[in-house]
């Protein structure tokens, strides 16, 4: 069985803070990382690759520094990976990004199931693998937190929506999204890193040329969005604080409460 | 392909610094500079007013898309039920189509939907179209694309809502790409502009730390997802509208073939809508735990309302995840909200700062909970509560 897990590098969000004074965010020293989803992506594959010797290759597209989370999905376990990296895939929206990862996807060929994190931490659209999903015709089904088992080309998943949960089966090729697993991801080892590293096409470095794409298709000149603007979010109201001991100040709020209708 | 800095033009204002998403612009001297990792996603392009920052990227021409019309939404139903969203996607949609004078359409595929029409109505749709069949009574994103697809192809719209529920936020990015369309996922805020009289589709990104607004200018329909309970249903009277059925084949491409669903469960204490409450007390880490959240409890039935958490409360054991209220729970918006022991971190306010009124109890003067209050007390929820109960002959 082939697998090809999709893989983001994101800033940690969880790490922002704000700005007390200006309300803007402090984005200096934070980490890069694999994106949270696209970890426990990885580890659904890594467990599909224990059980039943499955292939697993790394894709992400991004900067060359993306490189780093491609040595992570290495060290966790990951057989190969693949870097998408040109300037001509920057500025990508997901129509744009999800046709550059498909031809990659095209490229490698050879696949029984493609991985990919439910959301991304950064951009948080959740649209890039049912887009994939798409491209490829393929069945996909969204917000996986399990695999159960694959036998005679299908796969069977539970997934949740707003409602519960369901089992769906698919048949192979399918795409999958991954996300709140039921396991923590497992951390990656020097040991699968080396091993790795020693053969020769590890990681192997695409550009739009190596996946038969022209620049009009791609990146922010590809795109069918824009990003028009950006700004923090608006905290509208000061809040009035009130003073006294605690009688008091019950008092002069449950006094506001109900000039306000609301008692 | 990227995006740099003319230093003769830049006049050191740093306004690209602020809208840069990524971090990726920073000052040299007086000048701003583009940095390694910028992603060229165009933010700061936009923002700069001397015309400063270039791009080697061609300016578009903008097709002519005046064969598309009428603002439409994607309505959503369940067991002969429609989901809260589709009304309130209605009402906005009212809006946008006031402002282009156009008309408001929808969408209802399904099963067990007909007697759905007469709600749509009177929530605002003047055209009506149902795609009524059997198999669709199970809901299978393949086989939605495909219908949904070729109502959309038919009708022309140029603008399509679809609430950014589990199903939509899967729906909506395959059936995107099935129409060449451009998507901005999980709208809090929609506008028209008024000089492109194009869709302006505000969403946040970064866990909720950015907003950033979105235009789709080279494709139509505009399509956006939006965030529910954030939109206002608006009912209006006496409206007639257009009911069209539409007969439904289920095309047998392979992706459809492919995909089985095996079981449905429905949890349903999931079904708690918090939305509908008038008010909500609501309890984070600082309750210490169940003691505290009995006092939240017996507050909110003083109140008639309903009790919610935040994510610490829920991951803590102390409220259902069906209460919980935040970026990754539930919008809520209630004459009244009330923080007891919630510092109000960014991604709790994202759903509930739309709250008529608001209140804080917070022992830190400092928590951020206090900057979306209209009304804050400062101290230990352990006392104020049990004072307010008492006030309130509770
Ligand atoms: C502030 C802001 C707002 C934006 N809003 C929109 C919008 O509304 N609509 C829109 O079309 N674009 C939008 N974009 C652009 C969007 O972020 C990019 O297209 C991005 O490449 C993919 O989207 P995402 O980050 O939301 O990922 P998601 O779609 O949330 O990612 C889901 C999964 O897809 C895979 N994946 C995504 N990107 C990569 C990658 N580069 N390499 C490998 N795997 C990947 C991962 O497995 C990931 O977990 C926005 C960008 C910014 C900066
Ligand atoms: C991707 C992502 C999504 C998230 N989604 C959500 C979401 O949907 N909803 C959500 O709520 N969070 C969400 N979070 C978590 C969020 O970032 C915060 O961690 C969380 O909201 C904090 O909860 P809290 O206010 O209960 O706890 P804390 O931040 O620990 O605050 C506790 C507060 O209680 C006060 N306090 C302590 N004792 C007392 C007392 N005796 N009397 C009065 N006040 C007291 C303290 O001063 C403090 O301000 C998300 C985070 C991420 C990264």
């Amino acid at each position: 069985m082939k697998i090809v897990v999709l893989i983001k590098q994101v800033p940690d969000t969880t790490e922002v803070k704000l700005d007390k004074k200006t309300g803007n965010l402090i984005r200096e020293g934070v980490d890069s990382i694999v994106n949270p989803d696209d970890r426990q992506a990885l580890e659904l594959a890594l467990q599909l690759k224990d059980d039943c010797q499955a292939m697993v290759t790394a894709v992400s597209m991004g900067p060359p520094q993306a490189v780093d989370v491609l040595s992570e999905a290495l060290g966790m376990g990951c057989d190969a990976a693949v870097l998408l990296t040109d300037r001509a895939f920057a500025g990508a929206d997901t129509w744009a990004t999800s046709t550059t990862l498909g031809k990659a996807i095209e490229k490698i060929g050879d696949f029984d199931l493609i991985l990919c994190g439910y959301q991304a931490i950064d951009g948080d659209t959740a649209q890039t693998g049912p887009q994939i999903a798409e491209y490829l015709g393929l069945p996909q089904a969204c917000y996986v937190d399990n695999i159960e088992n694959v036998e005679a080309g299908k796969i069977t998943v539970t997934r949740r929506n707003d409602e519960g949960y369901e089992r769906l089966s698919l048949t192979l090729p399918a795409l999958l999204t991954v996300s709140k697993i039921t396991v923590a991801p497992r951390y990656p080892m020097m040991g699968n890193l080396i091993d790795a590293g020693c053969e020769d096409a590890a990681i192997q470095i695409w550009n739009a040329v190596d996946i038969g794409a022209l620049n009009s298709e791609l990146g922010m000149e590809g795109s069918l969005t824009q990003v028009v603007k950006t700004f923090s979010p608006k905290t509208k109201r000061a809040g009035e604080l009130l003073e006294g001991d605690v009688p008091e100040m019950v008092s002069e709020l449950l006094g506001k409460v109900r000039q306000a209708h609301l008692i | 392909m990227g995006v740099w800095i003319d230093s003769e033009l830049c006049n050191g204002c740093k306004r690209c610094l602020k809208a840069c998403p990524y971090d990726a612009v920073a000052m040299r001297g007086d000048k701003a500079v583009i940095l390694e990792h910028c992603t060229a996603c165009g933010a700061c392009i936009e923002a700069c007013r001397q015309d400063a920052v270039k791009t080697d990227v061609v300016a578009r021409e903008i097709p002519d898309f005046s064969d598309h019309r009428g603002v439409w939404v994607l309505a959503e139903a369940q067991g002969g039920e429609l989901n809260p969203v589709s009304l309130e996607l209605l009402g906005e949609a009212q809006e946008l189509a006031r402002t282009l004078g156009q008309k408001v359409g929808v969408i209802l595929p399904g099963w067990d939907i007909a007697g759905l029409a007469p709600t749509l109505a009177r929530f605002g749709a003047a055209k009506i179209c149902l795609a009524e069949d059997k198999a669709l009574a199970t809901y299978r994103v393949e086989i939605y694309t495909e219908i949904v697809a070729e109502l959309v192809a038919e009708y022309k719209p140029d603008i399509l809502l679809i609430g950014a529920t589990s199903r939509g936020r899967e729906l909506a990015p395959r059936l995107a790409r099935r129409l060449k369309a451009g998507l901005t996922a999980d709208c809090t805020m929609l506008e028209i502009d008024p000089d492109e009289k194009i869709l302006l589709q505000t969403r946040p990104a970064f866990g909720g730390n950015v907003m950033a607004t979105i235009a789709s200018r080279y494709s139509r329909p505009q399509m956006a997802t939006v965030r529910p309970g954030v939109m206002q249903p608006c009912e209006c009277e006496g409206s007639q509208a257009e009911i069209i059925n539409h007969l439904v084949k289920v095309p047998e491409t392979p992706a459809v073939a492919a995909a089985k669903v095996l079981e449905v469960v429905r949890e349903a204490k999931r079904k708690v809508r918090l939305n509908e409450a008038k008010v909500i007390v609501a309890g984070g880490r600082g309750t210490g735990g169940e003691m505290g959240f009995k006092l939240i409890e017996k507050l909110a039935e003083g109140f008639g309302g309903e009790v919610a958490g935040t994510r610490i409360a829920v991951e803590e054991g102390w409220v259902p995840v069906e209460r919980q209220v935040g970026q990754t729970g539930q919008a809520v918006r209630p004459e009244l909200y009330i923080a007891c022991g919630i510092s109000g971190a960014v991604q709790h306010r994202a759903g509930m700062q739309d709250s008529r009124y608001i209140i804080a109890i917070n022992k830190d003067p400092g928590a951020p909970i206090f900057s979306v209050a209209d009304w804050g007390i400062v101290g230990d929820l352990h006392q104020i509560i049990p004072e307010m109960l008492t006030q309130m002959a509770l």
